[in-house]
């Protein structure tokens, strides 16, 4: 039989305010434990909560960028549960009225584009960290009250590589807007997934189990495969699927039940009384929506259109702001968009990646690189030279200029300096020149390549292939 | 020693019986002192004794619960801060009910307060401490909290004046939450003009309390000058029963002087207070589930047991032990009412109601300035009486928790006493912020005994 996937993902965003959501604490990552807390995060007697607005102006912002509408009339929840790292025994979250619903996301499944509805965005406190030693366990308050965003989707996913492709492009709507760094590893996004199959074409849905505990996007589209593949065997053998909540295990590459105790919370939900009503009015949204930056898909679009970049190229050129912004940045002092994305693209990516640093904080800035491209673009240097006298300015921080001049790498394009040198390269590979001669042409590729080490590089490609092919023939 | 100070200590002392105060702060008054005697303020040199549940750095803040017996407050309430900008002296923590919930300060940990004017008798509750505390003369200013009528029954009770303002007029930074949307802090004094002294202190917004009001307060001594209120509405069709006889006697009295005063005495109706207790004791009691939840025994308070099998087991150790009955009680309500399946019936109903009883006394004061009742339809009962019927206890606060629930402010002013000698109370209800003018009926009824 042929089974319909049913997937619904609710992803946690830590948004990177200044202060946590609640009290005047630093939002902070890897500090010494309990050393950004007070007497409000800490949940002592007495103390209130107080919203901070910047969380507000956060979620609108994903709001708008995910297509959402924005609710008028706020209001907040108490989620109630024991845990030893959520000191005020409750989380102040959203409830009934999330504020944000009924946005997308369209992504890109296998060259088509596919619409992922948005049930629901909302506000929530993080609770703190527990660390299980042998000796019992300790907590660390300094993530409890840090803000989150909740972005719920409807069960519009089908299969576990779309689940993939709509957190990257998740990834990089909340990225370009600046709210978070979405860091997985540092937990600064988190995933937990709802699956469910069917019989192909049935409307009902299949029951659902909840897939918790993944740490990357690929261990979420890992875990659905192998969750999926459970659930077709569960049902093909005539037994039910059990609804439950499942932990992915990253060594057995299995779900594994938690134990069902920990699964029956009554959250026992109400209206939190510490916060009054929040309203956002048409010109707190307005405001927000001209601070909105140009989003990935319009972005790409542009790139294609404007540029006449392939969509692939647009794409990776697209994908991240602060690239986008730096392949822009450079056209603004040479605009030659082919060139400067296969650039952008091959070699400063390349740079980035060896450096560890971000677009934004790249040891060649924008406008260098464009010196560099420009003296590439009117000959003076050849394409081989250009990589390394990039390499040296990544290094060293000189413009494309000084060192071109300083180490005399211009390129050789007198066609008599050239000539004397082939000559000389001829004369010392007489077995290659009978074989060229001979019909193996292929061998021009060694004859280039020599001249190239005789000049460093630094012959122009083009003059040195129609001499060559000159003497040769 | 300034004689202030010695007064209040030597007061403490001879009246230790009663057990009015939980921490009598004698090392840090001298402190105190030395630190404001330069400061001018509306309570330059004053003691004010204050409820336990409201934070003073350094002092213990136990609210009257064995849970947080050894708790010592880490930072300051706003009120204390204000109290302290104005020149008062924080005296000490009296007595409550543990976590403000009862009505007779016998559900303390720390054992009941006894009524100064006759120890067989509570003083009623939970700010029976403080109320005891002013009645017996320790201080002539006290602190409460009131979530159902804990500052204005035990005012009531023990023969002084208790106040609880408009719902956002005081900020609540540093009072341990007993139910957020009901409680309020406010003055239990001997005059209504230490009541609008201390109110006048205290008032006002905090950007710590999102839930304070930023409506500019009023000069409340001043307006003990003016002469607002004209027509007094008195819900007749409430005090036809249930009404002890002597409680009766005295509010005809009070409404037979103000008539006499050339004030108008119209009969007003307030259908939906009937379910006001109710009300209460749903919005009430899930509140305080929640807020109690961090009593865990994990950071502080009371840790009873390292040998607990599982986390869960270990969190009903400590609140096993260190909760009271009536604490475990109405925790158990509050997490009933607020569970799966039960919320629409219960509190989402008890919301709906809520804003009827609201409407109900914005309706009345479109037709009076100001609303007149009985503040407790008994007498202050004896010690004892009630405690295995909790029940008798909670009606009996019918009159006062109508008034947190529609967020309104009342005064209770004493109006005389029973044959027996109780004092018997009347309340003053005013719209919201309207807190001068009851303060200046107060004034007047108190000038005509």
């Amino acid at each position: 039989m042929d089974w319909d996937i049913v997937i619904g993902l609710e992803v946690h965003v830590q948004l990177n305010t200044k202060t946590k959501a609640f009290c005047a604490c630093k939002v902070s990552y890897g500090d010494p434990p309990n050393t950004h807390v007070c007497p409000v995060c800490l949940g002592y007697p007495g103390s209130l909560p107080v919203l901070n607005r910047a969380v507000v102006d956060s979620a609108i912002k994903l709001g708008l960028a995910t297509h959402c509408r924005i609710r008028e009339y706020n209001t907040f929840a108490r989620k109630n549960y024991f845990y030893p790292d959520l000191p005020k025994g409750y989380q102040i979250s959203q409830y009934k009225d999330p504020i944000c619903y009924e946005g997308y996301v369209d992504i890109a499944v296998r060259g088509e584009q596919k619409r992922i509805g948005l049930t629901r965005i909302h506000i929530e406190e993080d609770a703190g960290k527990s660390m299980h030693g042998e000796d019992g366990t300790l907590v660390d308050l300094n993530r409890c009250g840090t803000p989150l965003l909740e972005i719920v989707s409807e069960p519009d996913i089908h299969a576990p590589e779309e689940a993939y492709t709509y957190l990257n492009t998740l990834k990089q709507i909340v990225r370009y807007t600046g709210i978070s760094d979405c860091n997985m590893e540092e937990g600064s996004m988190r995933c937990d997934a709802n699956i469910s199959i069917k019989p192909k074409g049935r409307k009902a849905l299949g029951t659902r189990t909840e897939l918790k505990n993944m740490n990357s996007f690929r261990n979420v589209e890992r875990a659905l495969k192998y969750e999926a593949e459970r659930q077709r065997k569960v049902l093909e053998s005539g037994a039910a699927v059990t609804q439950q909540t499942l932990l992915w295990d990253e060594q057995s590459n299995q779900t594994k039940a938690m134990r069902s105790k920990e699964d029956s919370h009554d959250y026992r939900y109400f209206p939190e009384p510490d916060l009054s009503p929040l309203r956002i009015d048409d010109a707190w949204i307005g405001r927000i929506r001209s601070s909105l930056p140009e989003l990935p898909d319009a972005r790409k679009k542009r790139f294609t259109e404007l540029y006449g970049l392939t969509e692939e190229d647009a794409a990776l050129l697209s994908s991240e702001k602060e690239i986008a912004d730096y392949f822009e940045n450079s056209l603004q002092t040479f605009n030659n968009p082919r060139l400067t994305g296969n650039w952008v693209k091959n070699e400063i990516l390349r740079i980035l990646s060896e450096s560890g640093k971000s677009a934004a904080e790249s040891p060649v800035t924008p406008a260098a690189l464009a010196g560099l491209l420009q003296f590439l673009h009117n000959n003076t240097i050849t394409p081989q030279t250009a990589k390394t006298v990039l390499d040296e300015m990544a290094a060293t921080g000189k413009a494309a200029a000084d060192i071109i001049r300083d180490k005399g790498l211009e390129q050789i394009s007198d066609s008599s300096e050239l000539e004397s040198l082939i000559e000389t390269i001829l004369k010392e590979n007489p077995a290659e020149c009978e074989r060229y001669r001979g019909g193996e042409t292929k061998l021009l590729a060694f004859f280039i390549g020599q001249v190239m080490r005789g000049t460093k590089g630094k012959a122009d490609q083009t003059l040195t292939r129609k001499i060559l092919e000159k003497k040769l023939g | 020693m300034p004689e202030t100070i010695r007064r209040f200590l030597d007061a403490c002392r001879e009246n230790k019986a009663l057990n009015t105060m939980i921490t009598v702060n004698e090392a840090g008054l001298r402190q105190e002192y030395a630190a404001q005697k330069s400061r001018k303020g509306l309570l330059s040199g004053k003691l004010i004794i204050i409820k336990d549940n409201i934070n003073v750095k350094g002092l213990p803040c136990s609210c009257g619960s064995r849970f947080l017996k050894d708790y010592i407050a880490p930072y300051d309430a706003h009120v204390i801060e204000r109290i302290r900008e104005a020149g008062g002296l924080i005296a000490g923590k009296a007595n409550m009910d543990e976590f403000a919930m009862g009505s007779s300060t016998e559900y303390s940990a720390f054992g009941p307060t006894l009524n100064p004017v006759n120890p067989e008798h509570v003083p009623g509750g939970s700010s029976g401490g403080s109320a005891a505390a002013v009645a017996a003369g320790l201080s002539d200013y006290a602190l409460g909290s009131d979530t159902g009528g804990s500052i204005r029954q035990p005012a009531s009770f023990c023969g002084v004046v208790g106040l609880k303002p408009t719902y956002g007029r005081v900020s609540r930074y540093g009072l341990t939450a007993f139910a957020s949307s009901l409680d309020q802090i406010g003055p239990l004094t001997r005059t209504v003009r230490q009541s609008a002294e201390l109110l006048q202190v205290i008032a006002g917004k905090d950007a710590r309390d999102a839930t304070s009001s930023d409506i500019p307060v009023d000069d409340y001594l001043s307006a003990l000058e003016r002469d607002e209120v004209q027509s007094i509405g008195v819900p007749f069709h409430l005090l036809q029963e249930g009404l002890d006889p002597e409680v009766k006697v005295r509010f005809d009295e009070t409404v037979a002087l103000l008539k006499k005063q050339g004030k108008q005495v119209l009969d007003v109706s307030l259908p939906h207070l009937k379910y006001s207790i109710a009300v209460y004791y749903i919005l009430a009691t899930a509140e305080a589930s929640s807020n109690l939840a961090r009593f865990d025994g994990i950071r502080y308070g009371a840790r009873q047991s390292r040998e607990a099998e599982s986390i869960n087991e270990f969190y009903s150790q400590n609140r096993e032990y260190g909760f009271g009955a009536e604490v475990k009680r109405r925790i158990m309500l509050g997490t009933y009412v607020l569970s799966s399946g039960y919320y629409d019936a219960y509190y989402a109903r008890a919301q709906k109601v809520r804003r009827l009883i609201h409407d109900d006394f914005q309706k009345a004061f479109r037709e009076a300035d100001v609303l007149l009742l009985p503040t407790c339809p008994v007498l202050p009962f004896k010690l004892g009486e009630h405690v295995d019927d909790p029940l008798a206890m909670y009606l009996s606060d019918i009159f006062t928790v109508s008034v947190n629930i529609a967020g309104i402010p009342g005064i209770s002013v004493p109006a005389g006493s029973s044959d027996t000698g109780l004092p018997v109370g009347v309340q003053i209800l005013g719209n919201l912020y309207q807190e001068g003018r009851i303060l200046q009926l107060g004034q007047t009824l108190e000038s005509l005994r």
